[in-house]
C-alpha cells in the first residue's frame, strides 16, 4: 500500500451505525452472562478491598477508602470492559469469524468498520462505568447529578481505551498475543494511575510516568466529579484524554489497513 | 472500456516482490457465466479482491459496472454480491437474522430486507428456517445462505470464489442450478473454480490463468475443440511402459503421469485394437474435457 493511502485521515462515515447495530444485537443475546463477566470482577474487588482495607487505613484525602478505591474502580472498570472489547472479541470478528471480511464485501470500507468497533467498545465500556456508578449511588457514595456529571468522562475513557485496544488488535497475531498489553501495559497502568492509592505518595520519577497515562487523567477527573469539586484542572485532563483517544484511533486505522493490505 | 459491467487492462499485482497478477486483461459481458479458473496461486482469488477494490493494484485499470475501481469501489460494490472462498456467515445469529443483518451494511431499511427475504429463502431452499440457528444448518445449507446473502442487494454482478468447493454431489448440484436461475434472469456471474466440470457446465466464457497471466481464453466447447484432440484413451496396469512406447506411433500425443498413459487422438479405433491380448491392461475411453486443456495448458505438476 503506498504511504499516503496507508497514513492518509480516515474517512467517516455514518455507515459504521450498521457495524455497532451487529454487535448490539448479538449483545442482547448474551447480554446477562456478558454484564456478569464485566461487572461481577471490579464489584468483588472494589467490596472486598473498599470494605476490607478501608478498615485498615480509615480515611484517605479525606473521604472513605471506599468512595475513594470506588471512583478508581468506575475508570479501570470502564478502561478493562473498553479494552476486552476491542481486543479479544473485536479479534474474534476480524480474525476468526472473519466478519470483517464479509463487511468489506459489502459497500462498507475499512474506516466504517473500525469506526463501528470503536463506538461499540466504547459503547460496552460506557455501560460498565455506568454499571459501577449505579452501584456507588445505590450505596449512597455519590448523588444522581454528580454521578451523571461523571458519564461523560467514562464515555471518554471508553473511547481512548478502545482505540488503544483496536490499535493492539491490528498488531495481533493471536489471543495471546493480548497477554502482552494487559500484563505489561494494563495492569502497571492501574497501579500507577491513582486508582487504589494516591500517585502523590510516589518518588518524582514514578510520578512523571504516571502523568503521561491516559487512566491517570480519567481518575483524576472522576475522583473530583463524584466527591462534588469540579474546577479548571479538570479540563487539561480531559484534553489529554481526548488526545490520546483521537490519535489512538488514527493508529488503529493505520495499523488495521496496513494489516488488511496484505 | 464500456459496454463490458466489468472490464480489467493490464492489470497487476505483487506481493513482496512476487508477481501474482502479471498484466491480465478481462471483459465480462452482461449475462454471462464468465470463469476463472487455474491451479492454486495462479491468481484467481486476488483478481477477486482487486475488482472488488479490496487490494489495490500495482498497476492497470479497473472498470465494474461502470465505476472506476478502487476510485469508486463503495459505488459500485452497492450493486454487486460475493459470496467469498470461505462462509462467514455470522454463528451468533439465525437464518433471517444474517440476511437482515447484511443487508443494512448496504443501507437497506429493516422494511426493505424483510420484504425480501420470504424470496432469498425460497431461492437458497431455506424455507421455513428463518429462525433457525446457523449451528443446525449443514454445510450445503450454509453455502446456500451464504449465496442469498450475496443477493440480499438484488445486485447485478456476483462474484464468487469457488462457491461448491467441499460439497457433496447433492449439494453442488443444486447450487449449479440455481446459478443457472441467476444468469437467466439477466445477472452476471463471475466465478472461480478449479473443477473443470463446474466451469465446463456453468461458464459461457472463461479464461485459464497460469501464475498470474492468462494462458487461453473462450467458451468450453471451443477451448476443448481448439486446444485437445477429440478423444482420450486411459490406460493403466502392468507393462504400461512397454506398450506407449507402441502407443506413441498410433496417437499425435501420448503423456504418462504415474502408472497411467493418456492417449489423445481425433481416432482412437487403432489404440483400442492394440489392446486386445494386453489382458493385463485397464482401459477408459472418454471424450476430452476442459480438464485435459487444463493439463495441458497448465501442466501436471503440484503447485503448493
Amino acid at each position: 500500500m503506498p504511504r499516503v493511502k496507508l497514513f492518509a485521515p480516515p474517512v467517516l462515515s455514518l455507515r459504521f451505525v450498521a457495524v455497532w447495530r451487529r454487535n448490539w444485537l448479538v449483545w442482547r443475546k448474551l447480554a446477562i452472562p456478558s454484564i456478569l463477566g464485566n461487572l461481577a470482577d471490579p464489584l468483588i474487588m472494589l467490596f472486598g478491598l473498599g470494605y476490607g482495607l478501608g478498615a485498615v487505613l480509615g480515611n484517605m484525602q479525606g473521604t472513605s477508602y471506599f468512595a475513594y478505591l470506588a471512583a478508581g474502580f468506575v475508570g479501570s472498570a470502564t478502561m478493562y470492559a473498553g479494552t476486552f472489547e476491542s481486543l479479544f472479541s473485536a479479534f474474534s470478528r476480524m480474525h476468526v469469524q472473519k466478519t470483517w471480511d464479509a463487511i468489506l464485501n459489502a459497500p462498507m470500507t475499512l474506516e466504517d468498520v473500525v469506526a463501528g468497533e470503536w463506538a461499540w467498545a466504547a459503547t460496552k465500556a460506557l455501560a460498565a462505568g455506568l454499571c459501577m456508578l449505579l452501584v456507588i449511588t445505590a450505596f449512597g457514595y455519590a448523588s444522581v447529578p454528580r454521578a451523571l456529571a461523571a458519564l461523560p468522562v467514562v464515555l471518554l475513557i471508553g473511547l481512548t481505551f478502545a482505540a488503544l485496544g483496536l490499535a493492539i488488535n491490528a498488531l495481533a497475531t493471536g489471543y495471546d498475543f493480548f497477554s502482552y498489553y494487559l500484563t505489561l501495559v494494563l495492569t502497571p497502568m492501574m497501579m500507577l494511575s491513582g486508582v487504589f492509592f494516591p500517585v502523590e505518595r510516589l518518588p518524582a520519577a514514578v510520578q512523571a510516568v504516571a502523568a503521561a497515562l491516559p487512566l491517570y487523567h480519567g481518575v483524576a477527573i472522576v475522583r473530583p466529579l463524584l466527591a462534588g469539586q469540579g474546577s479548571g484542572a479538570l479540563l487539561r485532563h480531559a484534553i489529554v484524554l481526548a488526545a490520546y483517544a483521537i490519535v489512538a484511533f488514527y493508529v488503529a486505522v493505520v495499523l488495521t489497513r496496513r494489516r488488511f493490505s496484505g | 472500456m464500456s459496454a463490458a459491467v466489468l472490464a480489467t487492462r493490464g492489470l497487476r499485482k505483487s506481493y513482496a516482490g512476487v508477481e501474482v497478477v502479471g498484466g491480465v486483461d478481462l471483459r465480462v459481458a452482461q449475462g454471462e457465466c464468465f470463469g476463472l479458473l487455474g491451479p492454486n496461486g495462479a491468481g484467481k482469488t486476488t483478481i477477486l479482491r482487486l475488482c472488488l477494490g479490496l487490494t489495490d493494484a500495482d498497476g492497470g485499470e479497473i472498470e465494474l459496472l461502470g465505476k472506476p475501481v478502487p476510485q469508486h469501489a463503495r459505488e459500485a460494490r452497492a450493486r454487486v454480491g460475493v459470496v467469498p472462498q470461505f462462509d462467514n456467515l455470522d454463528p451468533d445469529f439465525t437464518v433471517a437474522e444474517n440476511l437482515v443483518v447484511f443487508g443494512r451494511y448496504f443501507g437497506l431499511a429493516a422494511r426493505e430486507i424483510e420484504a425480501r427475504i420470504p424470496a432469498l429463502l425460497e431461492y437458497a431452499g431455506l424455507a421455513g428456517r428463518a429462525r433457525a440457528k446457523l449451528n443446525t444448518l449443514s454445510g450445503g445449507m450454509k453455502r446456500r445462505l451464504t449465496l442469498a446473502r450475496a443477493l440480499v442487494n438484488d445486485p447485478s454482478l456476483v462474484f464468487m470464489d469457488e462457491p461448491t468447493t467441499g460439497l457433496d454431489p447433492q449439494a453442488r448440484h443444486l447450487i449449479w442450478e440455481r446459478l443457472r436461475r441467476l444468469t437467466q434472469e439477466g445477472k452476471t456471474l463471475v466465478l472461480t473454480t478449479h473443477f473443470m466440470e463446474e466451469a465446463e457446465r456453468l461458464c459461457s466464457r472463461l479464461v485459464i490463468l497460469d501464475r498470474g497471466c492468462i494462458v487461453a481464453e473462450g467458451s468450453p466447447r471451443a477451448l476443448i475443440a481448439g486446444h485437445i484432440e477429440a478423444q482420450v484413451l486411459e490406460v493403466h496396469g502392468p507393462g504400461v511402459a512397454q506398450w506407449m512406447a507402441g502407443a506413441r506411433r498410433l496417437a499425435p500425443r501420448v503423456e504418462r503421469a504415474g502408472d497411467t498413459v493418456f492417449c489423445y487422438a481425433e481416432d482412437v479405433a487403432p489404440l483400442i485394437a492394440a489392446l486386445r491380448g494386453q489382458d493385463e491392461l485397464t482401459y477408459l475411453h472418454r471424450p476430452a474435457n476442459l480438464e485435459d486443456v487444463f493439463l495441458k495448458l497448465t501442466g501436471r505438476d503440484l503447485r503448493d
